[in-house]
């Protein structure tokens, strides 16, 4: 059997440029700045990621390929979160140029890591087998590990580093022991054949996929286990939050559309009551926690948090217009939640890694552009029609409510409305107050703002042309 | 796409456009007048060969794909309902431009441009006849109206955008739902699809829960008794402009929505909780005319005296029969003249005195009697008075609530006593007596200058003009509510 290569060539560019970009680093780093060394190495990763964008388009055209023996497959879902999370990574990297110098001397490791995090990230959604869906998950969990923990100074930072380590080792051991249990259940780990040897149900099957949703459970931040995200999001330089927040939820919702909806529908049609209440509870203690807040990451942390439970309840239907729903919400998140981020990066501090919602007042007058790409994100996450977030939740909403279940409709709708709260009070302190401190706008740089309205427009274009990227995703 | 409907619904968004495009406010004062003047002269075409075509009534419409996959279309069309929503907001729209050119200083370009996108909006919501798109056009006009009220508002701005933007949002989730799950049996978010297929598929528990979700939905925004409580808090920290909009327009979207999609798609569940609404509706007429005698502030008169009109309207929508509505779609249009005049005198007035106290007035028949003329006139068109437009629309709405039940007529009627009792009142406060104030002195207080007329002058010749010759509108009026009369 030979090797499809154009399938996995992506990853294999993604991977390779990772590679370069060290080099590169290696033998620049003694001549040159700091900043300038972070620009040059920003510039090729985005090469980079536009040679891979590029390549899933070419391999998406190939059709449905399965690869060696049957650990990897490459479908329309792959080509999806591909691109999700390359888009995402395109953004971060157009916007980091400047921002990475001021917290790291070590620019190149930086960019090394973040291609290798998006590559594991995209081999997850081709994962076909247990094992490959561990490789790929540890992968992406060490790297952002060590992404999250590059801010050296600043002890928040370390402290968000060693609490996504501590977590993501919990959540690694209940997934490797979940896919044990489920091995010794059905004597295989190739997902395709799963399904017909757990035609009969077990309660060690059982047991094994339970495990296996905790896994996913603290990787995705469904509550229960959603406690480390706002510390971690917190923490963390704020071009890795605005990384993980997307990038994570793509690859885990891609690998968990893959395992469970696809491989394994009949145990996620008995397991929807589970499924909804968790998603309820998720998005209800997203949104509720973050009313509260006044740190503008840890916020955008907790609604992450609600924005998981509503990808997770547009799942529960386990249907095609479920799965279509949920890659369509998360490449619109990626443009507004990147987008928010963007905003924080923009006035940050150099010393420190916290924006309050205070710090914003008067922003609207100050610089009224920044307020006004922040006011259309904010207004895309909360839903308000004709932007890409109302689409996104209506297509959610249409899955779950063509699959009967009224009551998880209604506490999407209500929490989606009872989100609006929050952002709203970010627009109100940035138009409706006035601050006696001037806007502090030091990173603005030409990537960032390129990067703003970038992200920017395509929260609009979705909006207005939404059946495009539907296609574009969904084929 | 480049026909009637989609020109005057997208060229309040070009004006917009073209807004960003000037720097110099002269030009954006200058640019946002002419973009609304020169929406109202091309709504006017909208009456050129009218001719309304069965089944549906409608005179125009169009319709392209948007989002197939969805089934959601962009589909508009005007029937004799919306064509007059259409015609008042743009005829108030130019009014609203022209008073915040006069006397809003602070970023005046930010303020007319969510004018001018709150036109788009409104005028969006009239003309839909895609659920969604209506929907879509619905929640939209939350944005510029927010800002609106928190920017260019009084001391409480903040508080009042965002009861305004929250209580809407809570109101609309139920009708979203709604929404999808009138999708998921029918198949189709066309509006006049659904109205011909959904009555007859629907059991009787699904119409009930439909029609409540969206009746929740437009009750806070018309604003039906006891989901008003946003409504004095918004008008009273908006802006003038923003207070017009409000009144005006914002408040006929739920109406409009009540008459084009709560009670046509779940007519059985519509007949069945018809007295319900029948008696909020009522209660709302009795109680906002007490509230409204009882206020200190000239702007919270006018607003809890929109409350009891409005309350007029939805009864009239739920008796059921040619006189009542077509006397509700009649008084939401001169609901919208009047109301609309009245927070156009208060801005004057507030413009010259900062204040909007009864007890900061008095007298101002001596120093300012134009002023006082005009605000006599129009109170009187609100209070119903023969001759001018209230009272076409009250006395049909009177008639067919008699027709039904005369006990709805009756306490209907104590709500036209009160509307005379707290208009008179206000204008006995503000107009006669003597001068107590130095600042209310003829030497101090301006009458209204040329500019300020240019603005009220036309809404009062309409108020006469509907007064005088309703047949204006009910030509149109009574023919589409005949069509959408059969199986209530």
């Amino acid at each position: 059997m030979t090797l499809a290569y154009n399938a996995i060539l992506p990853e294999i560019v993604i991977f390779g440029g990772a590679v370069l970009v060290l080099l590169v680093d290696l033998f620049r780093r003694v001549a040159q700045s700091e900043a300038r060394n972070s620009t040059v190495l920003s510039y090729l990763s985005l090469a980079v990621v536009a040679v891979s964008a590029i390549l899933t388009f070419t391999a998406a055209a190939d059709g449905r390929t399965v690869m060696f023996q049957t650990s990897a497959v490459a479908d329309t879902l792959t080509a999806a979160i591909r691109l999700v999370v390359l888009v995402t990574t395109a953004l971060v990297l157009l916007i980091g140029s400047r921002y990475v110098p001021s917290f790291t001397h070590q620019t190149g490791e930086y960019y090394t890591l973040l291609l290798i995090c998006a590559g594991a990230m995209m081999t997850m959604a081709m994962a076909a087998d247990l094992m490959m869906l561990f490789l790929a998950l540890e992968t992406f969990s060490l790297s952002l590990i060590l992404l999250a923990g590059m801010f050296r100074e600043n002890p928040h930072s370390t402290e968000a580093s060693m609490k996504y380590f501590l977590l993501s080792a919990f959540a690694s051991a209940f997934f490797v022991y979940g896919a044990a249990l489920v091995y010794g259940a059905t004597g295989t780990i190739a997902l395709a054949s799963l399904a017909s040897s757990a035609a009969l149900p077990s309660p060690l099957l059982f047991v094994g996929v339970a495990l296996l949703l905790v896994g996913f459970g603290f990787k995705l931040s469904v509550a229960p286990f959603h406690m480390w995200t706002p510390d971690v999001y917190q923490g963390a330089p704020t071009t890795v939050t605005a990384f993980m927040s997307v990038g994570t939820k793509t690859a885990m919702l891609g690998a968990l559309i893959r395992l469970f909806i696809l491989a394994l529908p009949e145990t996620w049609a008995n397991s929807t009551s589970i499924l909804m209440i968790l998603a309820v509870l998720t998005m209800t203690v997203g949104n509720l926690t973050a009313l509260s807040q006044t740190s503008l990451k840890r916020m955008l942390g907790y609604s992450s948090i609600a924005h998981a439970g509503y990808l997770l309840a547009g799942l529960v239907p386990g249907t095609e217009n479920a799965i279509d729903g949920a890659l369509f919400y998360l490449f619109t998140y990626a443009f507004m939640n990147v987008g928010a981020f963007i905003i924080i990066i923009a006035i940050e501090q150099p010393i420190e890694t916290d924006i309050e919602r205070s710090q914003l007042r008067g922003a609207g007058q100050k610089a009224p552009w920044l307020a006004g790409f922040m006011a259309l994100f904010l207004f895309s996450l909360s839903g308000i029609p004709p932007l890409a977030g109302f689409f996104g939740k209506f297509l959610l909403f249409r899955a779950i409510i063509e699959g009967g279940f009224l009551w998880l409709a209604i506490a999407m709708v209500l929490n989606s409305a009872i989100s609006a709260y929050y952002y709203l009070r970010v627009i109100v302190a940035m138009y409706f107050r006035s601050g006696a401190k001037p806007l502090p706008v030091t990173q603005g740089t030409r990537g960032l703002y390129l990067g703003m309205v970038a992200a920017g427009v395509m929260v609009l274009v979705i909006g207005f042309f939404p059946s495009f990227w539907l296609q574009l995703l969904t084929r | 796409m480049f026909d009637l409907l989609t020109l005057v619904t997208f060229l309040p968004l070009l004006g917009v456009l073209a807004l960003f495009a000037v720097r110099s406010e002269m030009f954006r004062k200058v640019g946002a007048l002419a973009v609304s003047l020169m929406t109202f002269v091309v709504s006017l075409f909208l009456l050129v060969n009218w001719n309304p075509m069965e089944p549906g009534g409608f005179a125009r419409e169009v319709q392209f794909n948007w989002f197939p996959e969805i089934g959601l279309s962009f589909h508009l069309g005007v029937d004799g309902i919306s064509l007059w929503l259409v015609l008042l907001t743009t005829f108030m729209m130019p009014i609203a431009v022209a008073f915040s050119n006069l006397y809003v200083k602070d970023r005046i370009g930010q303020h007319l441009i969510l004018l001018l996108l709150l036109e788009t909006a409104l005028i969006g919501v009239f003309l839909a006849l895609d659920l969604v798109l209506f929907f879509v056009f619905f929640e939209f006009t939350l944005i510029p109206m927010y800002f609106l009220i928190g920017q260019w508002g009084s001391e409480n701005r903040e508080y009042a955008a965002i009861k305004f933007v929250m209580y809407t949002l809570l109101g609309s989730a139920f009708m979203l739902v709604a929404v999808v799950s009138v999708y998921a049996l029918t198949g189709t978010f066309s509006i006049m699809e659904i109205t011909r297929v959904l009555p007859a598929t629907a059991g009787i528990g699904f119409q009930t829960l439909g029609f409540l979700a969206f009746v929740l939905a437009f009750a806070v925004k018309i604003p039906l008794f006891p989901f008003h409580t946003w409504l004095p808090d918004a008008h009273v920290q908006a802006p003038t402009a923003g207070s017009i909009m409000l009144a005006s327009l914002l408040l006929k979207m739920g109406a409009y929505g009540i008459f084009r999609l709560a009670i046509p798609f779940f007519p059985a569940a519509a007949a069945e909780l018809l007295v319900y609404v029948i008696l909020l509706a009522l209660a709302g007429i009795v109680y906002g005319g007490l509230v409204a005698l009882q206020q200190k502030d000239v702007k919270s008169l006018v607003a809890y005296s929109s409350v009891a009109h409005m309350g007029f309207i939805v009864l009239g929508l739920f008796v059921f029969n040619t006189q009542g509505v077509s006397g509700a779609i009649l008084q939401m249009i001169n609901h919208g003249l009047s109301t609309g005049a009245l927070f156009l005198m208060v801005g004057f007035l507030y413009e010259r005195r900062h204040t909007r106290r009864f007890a900061d007035f008095g007298g101002l028949w001596k120093s300012i009697p134009v002023y006082c003329a005009f605000f006599l006139i129009i109170a009187m068109s609100s209070a119903g008075l023969p001759g001018l437009n209230g009272f076409v629309g009250e006395f049909s709405i009177l008639m067919g609530a008699y027709a039904v039940n005369p006990g709805y007529a009756l306490v209907a009627s104590v709500g036209v006593v009160l509307a005379a009792w707290y208009l008179l009142t206000a204008y006995r406060k503000l107009a006669q007596g003597e001068i107590v104030h130095q600042e209310n002195r003829a030497d101090v207080l301006s009458d209204l200058n040329s500019q300020e007329l240019s603005m009220l002058v036309p809404v009062v010749v309409m108020c006469f003009a509907l007064g005088l010759f309703p047949n204006l509108l009910l030509d149109k009026i009574v023919p589409a509510v005949e069509l959408w009369l059969p199986g209530r």
